[in-house]
């Protein structure tokens, strides 16, 4: 359906391995500019090793991954962040004994063009004004929400062409979980591609163009967010439907 | 007369649950008892209170042998009878005859350990098990009076300093401080006689030294009136003015601010600077040591305080800088001795100790924590061990080391002695400190923060783990080969068994002592933990308990170090700030609430007109 465009973010046959222990199996995914696109799966199906290959701190044991028609397999992690790839971990985790200010400056720790970093910062206090208020806080000593802002905004001061996400509803009230994935549409709606992996799966079809279903190590579904929420096998795997 | 009726500001008194006072906790002063004279019983047995018992502090009143002792029921009394820390909702705890107690258990726990301890003693022949309980130690904790009557004394004497220190918790705060403050400055400057009598002749004022210090070594009682009195003084009128003086200073404008810790910064190494000049000789060589000592801790500060690598095999840095130094530099060097001089030399030093920091580095990259640890203690060892060896015996000399290491000299200036010695010594270390203060806000050092944090993450925000590691390590290296190029002209030659594990322990201590991540925490560890045991001769054998003894004790009651970075307070005080913050709302809530309700009276009357 998106035939036209050329994919931003590419996983072309990827397989991963820890060890001689065989993780991703032949992971086909394609994430095209300006969409959400999820990964589900539960737990230890294999959603934080595919974040992980893609930022190439494991090394794919097998296939391609290409970011804006560039082959970036095998490249290290520094030089891959640097072409537009950023994550926001799994819990936040947070530099907890820096200010949020720092943590902030962290995320654009391999840009140089200090007038972009202060416009991105200026976006950043846009989208959370709370975290303005914050800034000379060590980060350790902010609520949860309050850490998920920073953690999400230390991802954007990369400026990244697609912003990987690490369950970010993992460990918040369901009031702040609600409010993550309004943030997550509203930074789409500003033109950041975003990938996120999610257990979640209602919440994060609620919002995402497109998902894919992920079990041990494959991907067994892929289709739009609409079909994935009307498909049977899904509502009775994941959407919590009898 | 007001057209508006005023609100009702006052109206909101609060009705407040206050619980009553926690009570000082008498059963952990029992304990705290019982420590005390398992303390006191430990000091003398392992021989401390009899070695240190040769030193005066007080001429003919006070040993240091038994300012050690006593001081243990004093201090652990005074402890003791600490209230319980305010809680929300408690009234003020309330001081009373509880303190006292509690320091009194205190002082018959002491009493009684020690009573024992003698009674046993001599009774049976501890001897054969404990070397040092030997019948002058008895005759010392006896006062010479015989077991009767002196361990009557003994016991009272025990008993009323866990008193006193008690009593001390009922003295009004700025009082106690000063007496805490002249006791602690008169112990100090009698333990330092050796360096206040140089300074008195070294500034022409001999005459002062006859008047404080007694012949036979420790302060005269004159003496030691003024130096308490002096510090009580200081303690008592100045210190409290502090904290207004820092307010004002916070309000100078910028630009005044920055000149003025420029000139203190002048003033400071103007003073230091003199230092040897005063001091003589002998003092300046604990000087360099001291100095020495220094540049390593700013060295490996930045390893362990910035990048967080724990380094336990930091000597082996130090003995490359030495080694390298030495066989550039001196005509008796084995193998190869191109004898440069020590500036040309230089360069290839800090060549050597990049490569090491390299080779040392690369291995352990993948590694964190215990583990990193282990291995760098490791390498430390095996470069000692390599300069050991008879296979390396032929460039380095073996255990005979290398000799004849010429002086530094800049032109036709020769560093000959240690007074001397001190000033390139300063000026590397400036150097350093220089390096690790740019460091520290530099880009690298944000990076070596979070990846202290968060290695992972760090990396996933596209820091260079390895290449980072490697710089920490490099750079670390670096400054403590300066640290052992001195020490290699300092002392003109170098034996492998100068390069022993205790170094890297003395800097790691030190480092942790005066507090990690902070400069001038460096300073005073190294003053602390090198320079005072060069000083107290007697006290070299008890080093490694002294520095165990005082790491549990920094752990426990000052983790952030005696003179912390700002960094690490916040993180390990965190909630003490938020209840000092909170009392002191609670204060200026109350204050008000008092002008309110003064101001509230007479403006009610408008109201109900």
């Amino acid at each position: 359906m998106n035939d036209k465009r050329h994919p931003v973010l590419q996983l072309k046959d990827v397989n991963t391995h820890y060890g001689p222990i065989h993780i991703l199996r032949n992971i086909n995914i394609e994430i095209y500019p300006g969409e959400i696109v999820c990964l589900l799966g539960g737990n230890a199906s294999g959603k934080t090793t595919t974040l992980r290959t893609i930022l190439g701190m494991v090394k794919p044991s097998a296939g391609e991954i290409y970011l804006d028609g560039e082959r970036v397999d095998g490249l290290p992690t520094t030089e891959i962040v640097k072409r537009g790839i950023s994550m926001v971990p799994e819990n936040r985790r947070l530099f907890k004994r820096m200010t949020v200010l720092e943590n902030l400056e962290m995320g654009a720790y391999l840009r140089n063009d200090p007038d972009g970093i202060k416009e991105d910062m200026e976006h950043v206090f846009e989208l959370f004004p709370r975290v303005k208020e914050r800034l000379h806080q060590k980060a350790g000593t902010l609520s949860g929400g309050e850490q998920q802002m920073v953690a999400i905004g230390r991802a954007l001061m990369a400026r990244p062409k697609v912003l990987l996400m690490d369950e970010p509803s993992m460990g918040l009230a369901p009031v702040l979980v609600e409010q993550t994935f309004e943030i997550i549409q509203q930074i789409n709606q500003h033109g950041t591609t975003i990938f996120v992996v999610e257990q979640n799966a209602n919440m994060a079809l609620s919002i995402a163009h497109r998902g894919y279903v992920l079990q041990t190590g494959r991907i067994v579904l892929a289709d739009t967010a609409q079909n994935l929420l009307n498909n049977e096998m899904m509502r009775q795997a994941y959407l919590g439907e009898m | 007369m007001a057209e508006i009726a005023p609100v009702r500001k006052v109206a909101v008194v609060e009705e407040e649950i206050k619980l009553k006072a926690e009570e000082v906790d008498l059963q952990r002063a029992a304990k705290l008892g019982g420590v005390a004279g398992l303390v006191a019983v430990f000091v003398s047995a392992n021989g401390m209170v009899q070695a240190f018992a040769e030193r005066a502090i007080i001429s003919p009143i006070l040993s240091m042998g038994y300012a050690l002792l006593f001081l243990v029921p004093l201090v652990i009394g005074y402890l003791a009878a600490k209230e319980p820390p305010v809680r929300e909702g408690f009234e003020a705890p309330k001081k009373g005859p509880r303190n006292v107690v509690a320091g009194l258990l205190v002082g018959v726990g002491t009493a009684v350990g020690l009573a024992l301890f003698v009674l046993v003693a001599s009774v049976v022949n501890l001897r054969p098990v404990f070397l040092n309980v030997s019948p002058e130690l008895l005759e010392l904790l006896t006062f010479g009076q015989g077991v009767g009557p002196g361990l009557a004394l003994l016991v009272v004497a025990c008993v009323v300093l866990g008193t006193v220190g008690g009593l001390m918790r009922l003295v009004p705060d700025r009082l106690r401080n000063a007496l805490w403050g002249g006791l602690a400055w008169t112990l100090l400057i009698g333990l330092l006689e050796v360096v206040v009598a140089q300074l008195f002749r070294g500034l022409g004022l001999g005459f002062l030294e006859d008047i404080f210090y007694a012949p036979l070594g420790g302060l005269t009682l004159t003496g030691a009136l003024v130096v308490f009195v002096l510090a009580f003084l200081y303690y008592y009128t100045v210190v409290p003015r502090v904290d207004a003086w820092r307010a004002n200073y916070a309000q100078l404008p910028a630009e005044r601010q920055r000149s003025f810790r420029l000139g203190a910064l002048v003033a400071v190494v103007v003073i230091v600077g003199l230092l040897p000049q005063v001091l003589g000789p002998f003092v300046s060589e604990v000087l360099d040591l001291v100095g020495i000592f220094l540049l390593m801790g700013l060295g490996l500060n930045i390893v362990v305080g910035f990048a967080g690598l724990l380094d336990l095999g930091y000597v082996a840095f130090f003995a490359v800088g030495a080694y390298t130094t030495a066989v550039l530099t001196s005509p008796a060097s084995p193998r190869w001795s191109p004898e440069l001089s020590f500036w040309l030399a230089l360069p290839f030093v800090i060549l050597a100790a990049a490569l090491a920091g390299i080779v040392v580095g690369t291995p352990v990259l993948r590694m964190r924590g215990d583990y990193l640890a282990i291995v760098t203690l490791g390498f430390g060892e095996i470069a000692r061990l390599l300069l050991l060896s008879d296979w390396l015996r032929p460039y380095f000399g073996g255990a005979q080391g290398i000799l004849k290491i010429p002086n530094l000299s800049i032109g036709p200036i020769v560093f000959r002695t240690p007074v001397d010695m001190f000033y390139p010594i300063l000026g590397f270390c400036l150097v350093a400190a220089y390096i690790s203060w740019k460091l520290k806000d530099s880009r690298i050092g944000r990076a070596w923060m979070a990846m202290r944090e968060d290695e992972q993450v760090a990396e996933a925000m596209g820091v260079n783990i390895v290449e980072l590691k490697l710089k920490a390590f490099i750079v670390g290296a670096i400054i403590a080969s300066f640290g052992g190029a001195l020490f290699a002209v300092k002392i003109g030659s170098v034996f492998p068994h100068s390069f022993s594990l205790l170094v890297s322990i003395t800097v790691l201590v030190l480092i942790i002592v005066g507090g990690m991540g902070s400069i001038p925490g460096v300073v005073v560890g190294a003053l602390a933990l090198v320079g005072l045991p060069e000083l107290l001769r007697e006290f070299q054998e008890y080093r490694l308990l002294a520095y165990g003894v005082l790491l549990i004790l920094m752990m426990l009651y000052r983790p952030e170090g005696i003179v912390p970075s700002k960094q690490w307070m916040r993180e390990l005080h965190e909630e003490e700030l938020m209840q000092d913050a909170w009392l002191k709302m609670e204060e200026e809530r109350r204050r008000q609430a008092e002008a309110q309700a003064a101001e509230g009276k007479p403006a009610g009357q408008p109201g109900e007109a």
